[in-house]
């Protein structure tokens, strides 16, 4: 069967700097540093899009974003993909604004293209031979993974607990693996892999907060870059890549 | 004829800022590893289970591409020190390769190669071979970054042997594989010895081909490396207890090694 290989490689390359766990785009000098959770990459890229010059993006696993601030790397905002990284940050006293949330996720199993193994729930995931990826427990969305599993009774055996969300996507999109466990927006507007749905009752819901750090440097580009976020336009665009709204938002 | 050997020189004064500069950066991390270790609690943390369980793999991955790279190594070595055949010196570029290349490039392209969906991935799945996410990758990945320090370093002892020691067994009656085993091998056994601390060094630290071609399973494939860096972002203080346990191997590889990093016999 032949493989589009230079898809591969492009993917591959992704599962390289994935595995690098940072990537930024850069802009203007009072840009806000944003630190961004990786599922994150996609919709906060449309949103710098919209005033390219007010921010800058960095992107990791909300685990290494917090390291990163422990260790006083620079950064104006930061949005993780869960509450309990960003207490983190709260109890050490890193943040200069209280958390909101912006955005809600779910879980989803990502499989690969046309989903050739049949995987059609969560309980398929336990079975003997097919190749699963988690993400590892210390990032959210593995956290998040193992209290589903937990919760439906289903003993899976990962063959790998990958650094950070989007290693997991590229796993199952270079055909190293057969399924894994994500966010329903890693898998939103790709076209190289297929999505199995949990159903709501199985499902977690995963809470984004963004929150202004104690040690910005750029405060109002900072708040301006939050504003946008919970704006209208840009709950739009994090509804356009999947994302659910907070709660409290219609 | 023992080669003339030079009087030593003072150093020159332009140099010694810049080579004191030198030391101190070198000097500096490992001080600074040495001063932020949590000393109190160094026991109780290497003990512990992931710790534990990274290290015992971490060793029998690093000494399995150790093997893997003698057995590769020795012969391709003869090879380029020995033999002239046309294309040596893509062989020598080929085997320099994994020296420049980006240890997570080197994962990527061993993923190319022996993944499931790779060059070799069907007619592995035959054989009943998978590679991705097994300790054997991880001791495959390893091994490709390993094996150019043993030939390489081992190809230059091999060239630099005058072989009049080998033409008298021969002339004696020894077959080709006696005298390599009994004249030649001996001869460059501190490069043989060099090479091989050199190879299972840099088997032992090995973190990107791993990580991207092996995957992360603690047990499995999670050497010491791999655990450092996630332990980093969760728990520093453990993450610099595991950098000492690399640091102190390393210094114990050196150590054993010094004077002996060129391959003069």
């Amino acid at each position: 069967m032949k493989r589009a290989v230079g898809r591969q490689l492009a993917a591959a390359v992704l599962l390289a700097v994935a595995g690098c766990s940072t990537g930024s785009t850069g802009d203007g000098a009072n840009a806000a540093r944003v630190l961004t959770a990786t599922s994150l990459a996609a919709a906060f890229g449309d949103i710098h899009d919209v005033s390219p010059e007010t921010s800058s993006l960095s992107f990791a696993g909300s685990q290494a974003l917090v390291a990163q601030v422990e260790q006083r790397a620079p950064g104006d905002v930061i949005a993780t993909a869960d509450t309990a990284t960003m207490d983190r940050l709260s109890e050490a006293g890193r943040l200069a604004s209280t958390p909101q949330i912006f955005a809600t996720n779910r879980l989803a199993i990502v499989v690969a293209e046309g989903n050739p193994r049949r995987i059609t729930g969560l309980a398929d995931l336990a079975r003997p031979g097919l190749i699963v990826v988690l993400a590892a427990p210390a990032v959210p969305a593995g956290r998040y993974a193992g209290q589903v599993l937990a919760r439906a009774r289903v003993h899976v055996r990962p063959s790998s607990l990958e650094e950070n969300v989007g290693a997991v996507v590229t796993r199952v999109a270079l055909g190293e693996a057969d399924a894994g466990m994500v966010y329903v927006t890693d898998v939103a507007n790709r076209r190289d892999v297929s999505r199995v749905d949990i159903p709501k009752a199985q499902n977690i819901v995963a809470l984004y907060p963004i929150a202004l750090l104690r040690d910005a440097s750029h405060r109002e580009a900072g708040r301006r870059f939050i504003g946008v976020v919970l704006s209208a336009r840009g709950q739009q665009i994090l509804h356009d890549h999947g994302f659910l709204p907070p709660p409290g938002r219609p | 004829m023992r080669p003339v050997r030079r009087r030593p020189a003072g150093l020159p004064v332009a140099f010694a800022a810049p080579a004191g500069l030198a030391v101190v950066f070198l000097a500096l991390p490992l001080a600074g590893l040495l001063a932020r270790a949590p000393w109190s609690s160094l026991g109780s943390r290497l003990a512990a289970g992931p710790a534990r369980t990274a290290l015992l793999l971490s060793l029998e991955c690093s000494l399995g591409a150790l093997a893997l790279s003698l057995l590769l190594g020795v012969p391709l070595a003869w090879l380029l020190a020995r033999t002239r055949f046309r294309g040596q010196a893509l062989v020598r570029a080929l085997v320099t390769l994994p020296l420049v290349l980006p240890p997570v490039v080197g994962g990527v392209a061993l993923l190319t190669a022996f993944g499931r969906s790779g060059v070799l991935g069907p007619a592995l799945a035959e054989i009943g071979v998978t590679l991705p996410f097994t300790t054997a990758g991880a001791v495959l990945a390893e091994t490709f970054v390993a094996l150019p320090f043993l030939v390489l370093t081992l190809e230059g002892a091999l060239a630099g042997l005058d072989g009049r020691h080998e033409d008298v067994a021969a002339t004696l009656g020894a077959s080709q594989l006696t005298v390599f085993r009994r004249v030649t091998l001996p001869s460059v056994a501190p490069a043989l010895a060099a090479g091989s601390a050199l190879a299972w060094a840099r088997a032992l630290g090995e973190f990107g081909a791993t990580v991207t071609f092996a995957g992360n399973l603690p047990g499995r494939t999670q050497t010491l490396p791999l655990l450092v860096y996630l332990a980093l972002q969760e728990d520093p203080a453990a993450a610099v207890a595991l950098s000492l346990v690399l640091l102190a191997i390393s210094l114990v590889v050196l150590i054993a090694l010094r004077g002996r990093w060129t391959a003069r016999t």
